[in-house]
């Protein structure tokens, strides 16, 4: 009902009675109701209450039914009311008191009958009220009231104040009709050509500006504040807690409350039956795992066989040269270094002296990137049969030499294209062409006088962790750099060799000023200073010879063996890290310390294995004792002496798992030898057709060493497997295999460096089976070793328990020689005493027969 | 052994049958300690050194009491009994009920 009228306001005052003025309620009784057809809720409704009653019909009740009329009380007004229809309406609601009222004025009347609500103005005033407030309403139009404005259009607009001008020009008529010439004439031809009208600033007008046009924007205020957060100064602050306990007597009154009694009891039963579960049965055990574990060899992978990797073979250098050693680079992985001598027997040395000295020997670098070049040749004054790499510097290397010299390389300045060429060959610096291998020169040699005079077949760096004095004592290494090295040759010793410059014994002033003076001098060949301190004039500050048990004379070292001392550095310093070796350990910075400051090293084994030429293997110590008589150092005589194999040792090597467990290998046989074992090796194998060259442990498998022989082929032993004889046999090469390495470059690739006698190096990869060990295998292998030992006991018990058997038979039948002098007179003897005895028996029987009271004296003379 | 400690039980005073019923179970086969926890996690009785209880005692109250609220979260009307830790060397079983906690360490070889 939006479109309602406006009710004037005049039209609704109340006053205060309840009903307006127009209104008057009336209440009918049915019996009017029925008369004039208004009955409640029959003829007028709620929706519907209006009656038009006709004012006759009011008059007439009236009159007939007097003062019980419902009537009456208007009968004034009715009388009064100008129309001849009055409005009853239905006042359901009760509005004004009673069911139905009247209305009085016309007016009234038609206000309600129009379509508006009946009654309720208050209401509706109300309502208006509101909806002028919340409706917006169409406005109604209204005539236009003039507020001025047509006043300030009428002055804008333009109008003409005068009526227009006209003006007719004509030329005169003569010239009417005469041709007419036009030319062109610029504006710019004469001063009269325009007429100009420049602005000029004219004072007498400055029009100041009243009004301007601006754009204004209403925005929010803005302010700028910064915060700071307080730096309060930096505490170190700790705290420290600790668990709650309870006290003994809180301890005691739990224990004693009948609440943990009940509980514990309850709960006992399931407990017990857990742990009697878990102890009957692993119920989490994988059986099918388990199974697999110990088979070993079920995954799949067959492969047994060595698989050729790679094979390098210079064609410059290795022309009728052999390799003598092998060895991997310890931190570049990739690189491996190969010596290569001459292959002749020494009389052919000596006729070729002369050829020989000028075809000089090399070690050559090789790496796997590049199998045709050598990455880098190291220059050698002699065959170098064996050579180390530096433990604490991989750019040390330390070779033996065939006139019985050390030499020293430093390979630090080529260390970078090692490791280039190993990613590829990007970083190759711009100086060294390709193809050109890098030549380095030693940096020093020993002395020929005071070293070996013999070829050097083995040579050995000390580990950092010690060092040792002049009498072999080992002490504290302060540098934590490996700065000794051991060697030894066939003439009968082994040398120990420190490579820092030796002390001096007296200083001074002069000396150490005139030293500082000198200018470093320059070697030839750009090689590195290193070792200057030591070239030519090394010496070994130990010589331990080996005298003979039971004889005179030495023994001949071929190969020896050291025990890998690890030892916890004592200062608790770590060792030096690689980084800062690589900065350059001066060698010629260090010195050898006093005497007096060293402190020994306890826990380090300074026992050695040689193997001799001989076919012996002597377990000596290097300790130096002094002599009471001459007061010179003596070395001990060796503490043992076994002679195993036939012809020279080739190889002692130390199982890189037991550090007591050593293999030599002979020509035609090897043994295994455990170190404190003293009755011979633990096993000793049998004798080969072919003679065996080398041998190699492996290094990711306790039980599995690798042979080398002579006709170039390889023998896998696995000790788990059999003992007797090796698991696998395989060819290499045609020439006899000189050297065997192993490396593992990772998880995945483990590598055999195989050498042989033409001169090719062959790296083989080894399959799977032999790289992976079980779990169990060292102590299965461990185990095995110790049986092998108490066997080995048991053995020399049962000698003894034989020999004294022996001798025993022996003495008894010396007895029983001088025993047979007189066997008649015996005979008769016995004889004798066997009647006495026979008489002595019957007497007996009696006597207990007769305690007995069984025997009558008759019937024992009729018996007897 | 079961017969004799349930005659006996009238007689012994209420902590003696306490510390009988943990022998007991510490005289089991396996069995490395016992410990007995209050409800806030504090050990009362312990067969093991202080370090090591306080440290079990702390860490498998709070287990056990995520493992009852994960049990009674599921159905309000159930309740947790008994909780058991396999672990590579060792089980740890823990039982509980309203006012204590008793845990059990057990190495079960064969």
């Amino acid at each position: 009902m939006s479109s309602k009228r406006p009710k004037s306001k005049e039209a609704s005052k109340i006053k205060g009675k309840g009903h307006p003025d127009y209104i008057f309620p009336l209440v009918l009784t049915s019996a009017t109701q029925e008369l004039f057809g208004c009955q409640a809720d029959e003829d007028v409704t709620g929706e519907n209450p209006y009656k038009l009653l006709k004012k006759e019909d009011i008059i007439k009740d009236m009159k007939t039914r007097a003062s019980v009329s419902d009537f009456s009380p208007v009968k004034q007004l009715v009388l009064d009311y100008p129309e001849d229809e009055l409005l009853l309406v239905f006042d359901r609601d009760f509005t004004y008191g009673q069911s139905f009222y009247l209305v009085l004025t016309v007016e009234a009347k038609e206000n309600i009958l129009k379509p508006s609500v009946e009654g309720d103005e208050e209401q509706m005033e109300h309502e208006e009220k509101e909806e002028e407030m919340i409706v917006p309403k169409t406005p109604e139009s209204h005539p236009w009231i003039s507020l001025g404005s047509e006043q300030e259009i009428k002055e804008e607009s333009v109008t003409e104040s005068r009526p227009r001008l006209r003006y007719k020009i004509s030329p005169l008529q003569r010239r009417c009709g005469a041709p007419v010439c036009f030319s062109d004439r610029s504006a710019q031809d004469g001063k009269e050509g325009f007429v100009e009208c420049p602005s000029y600033q004219d004072k007498s007008f400055s029009i100041r500006e009243m009004e301007k046009h601006t754009a204004i924007q209403a925005s929010s205020d803005t302010k700028n504040s910064s915060t700071q957060t307080l730096w309060k100064h930096p505490k170190n602050i700790w705290t420290q807690y600790e668990p709650r306990e309870f006290s003994l007597e809180e301890k005691e009154h739990h224990l004693r409350s009948k609440n943990l009694k009940n509980f514990i009891t309850s709960v006992l039963i399931r407990f017990e039956i857990s742990l009697q579960q878990n102890y009957i049965t692993d119920v989490f055990c994988d059986d099918w795992t388990a199974l697999c574990e110990d088979e070993g060899a079920l995954t799949g992978k067959t492969e047994t066989q060595l698989k050729e990797y790679q094979s390098f073979m210079d064609l410059h250098f290795s022309k009728e040269k052999t390799i003598s050693h092998v060895h991997w680079h310890p931190t570049i992985s990739g690189v491996i270094a190969v010596a290569m001598t001459e292959r002749l027997s020494l009389e052919e040395r000596i006729d070729n002296s002369t050829k020989l000295l000028l075809n000089p020997s090399y070690i050559l670098f090789w790496n796997f990137t590049d199998p045709i070049n050598p990455q880098l040749q190291l220059e050698c004054p002699d065959d170098v049969l064996c050579f180390q790499f530096c433990p604490s510097d991989p750019n040390i290397i330390a070779g033996g030499c065939m006139n019985g010299q050390i030499v020293l390389w430093d390979i630090s300045a080529h260390v970078e294209r090692l490791q280039d060429t190993r990613s590829g060959g990007k970083n190759i610096s711009n100086k060294l062409d390709k193809n050109e291998t890098p030549v380095v020169r030693y940096c020093a040699v020993s002395g020929i006088e005071n070293g070996h005079k013999a070829p050097i077949t083995d040579i050995q760096w000390l580990p950092e962790t010690f060092e040792l004095s002049k009498l072999g004592i080992p002490v504290e290494n302060a540098s934590r750099v490996s700065v000794q090295l051991v060697t030894c040759a066939p003439d009968c010793c082994v040398l120990f060799w420190d490579l820092r410059p030796p002390r001096v014994v007296s200083h001074s002033l002069t000396e150490v000023k005139q030293k500082s003076e000198e200018k470093p001098l320059e070697n030839p060949h750009g090689v590195p200073n290193t070792f200057k301190h030591l070239n030519l004039t090394w010496k070994p500050f130990i010589r331990v010879s080996l005298p003979k048990l039971g004889s005179s004379g030495e023994y001949s070292p071929l190969k020896f063996s050291l025990r890998d001392n690890t030892v916890d550095c004592p200062s608790g310093d770590k060792p030096l890290q690689n980084a800062e070796r690589e900065e350059g350990c001066g060698f010629a910075q260090l010195r050898v310390p006093s005497a007096k400051q060293q402190k020994p090293m306890e826990n380090i084994s300074t026992k050695l294995y040689v193997g001799t030429e001989d076919g012996e293997l002597v377990y000596t110590d290097w300790k130096m004792e002094k002599d009471n008589d001459s007061g010179r150092l003596l070395s001990t005589k060796p503490i043992h002496r076994f002679l195993v194999h036939d012809t020279l040792v080739n190889t002692v090597t130390r199982s890189p798992f037991f550090k007591d467990i050593i293999l030599t290998v002979g020509s035609f046989s090897f043994a295994i030898w455990k170190e404190g074992v003293t009755n011979g090796p633990i096993l000793m194998s049998a004798f080969s057709r072919t003679m065996r060259t080398v041998g190699h442990w492996s290094l990711s498998r306790p039980a599995v060493f690798f042979i080398g022989k002579e006709d170039g082929s390889i023998e896998i032993w696995d000790l788990l497997q059999n003992t007797h004889e090796p698991s696998q046999s395989q060819n290499i090469s045609s020439a006899a295999i000189t050297c065997i390495r192993t490396s593992c470059i990772s998880s995945k690739q483990h590598l055999l460096a195989v050498s042989d006698r033409l001169g090719t190096l062959h790296i083989l990869q080894i399959p799977w089976t032999l790289r992976r060990s079980s779990n169990s295998e060292r102590q299965i292998v461990r185990k095995y070793f110790e049986k092998e030992e108490e066997r080995l006991e048991y053995f020399e018990k049962r000698q003894i328990k034989h020999e004294k058997k022996k001798k025993e038979m022996e003495a008894e039948e010396q007895r029983k020689k001088t025993e047979l002098v007189m066997p008649l007179k015996q005979e008769e003897e016995l004889e004798a005493e066997a009647l006495k005895e026979y008489e002595q028996f019957l007497a007996l029987e009696k006597d207990i027969l007769k305690n007995m009271g069984l025997l009558n004296e008759t019937e024992d003379s009729s018996d007897m | 052994m079961f017969c004799s400690s349930l005659l006996f039980c009238s007689c012994y005073s209420v902590q003696a049958e306490v510390e009988d019923t943990l022998k007991r179970i510490q005289g089991i086969n396996g069995v490395i300690g016992t410990i007995v926890v209050n409800a806030e996690g504090i050990p009362i009785k312990t067969t093991l050194d202080n370090s090591t209880t306080v440290q079990y005692a702390g860490l498998l109250h709070q287990l056990t009491m995520k493992a009852r609220s994960t049990v009674r979260d599921i159905d309000p009307q159930n309740d947790l009994t008994f909780l058991r830790i396999r672990s590579k060397k060792h089980e740890i079983m823990v039982s509980t009920d309203k006012e204590y906690l008793l845990i059990v360490i057990q190495n079960p070889t064969e």
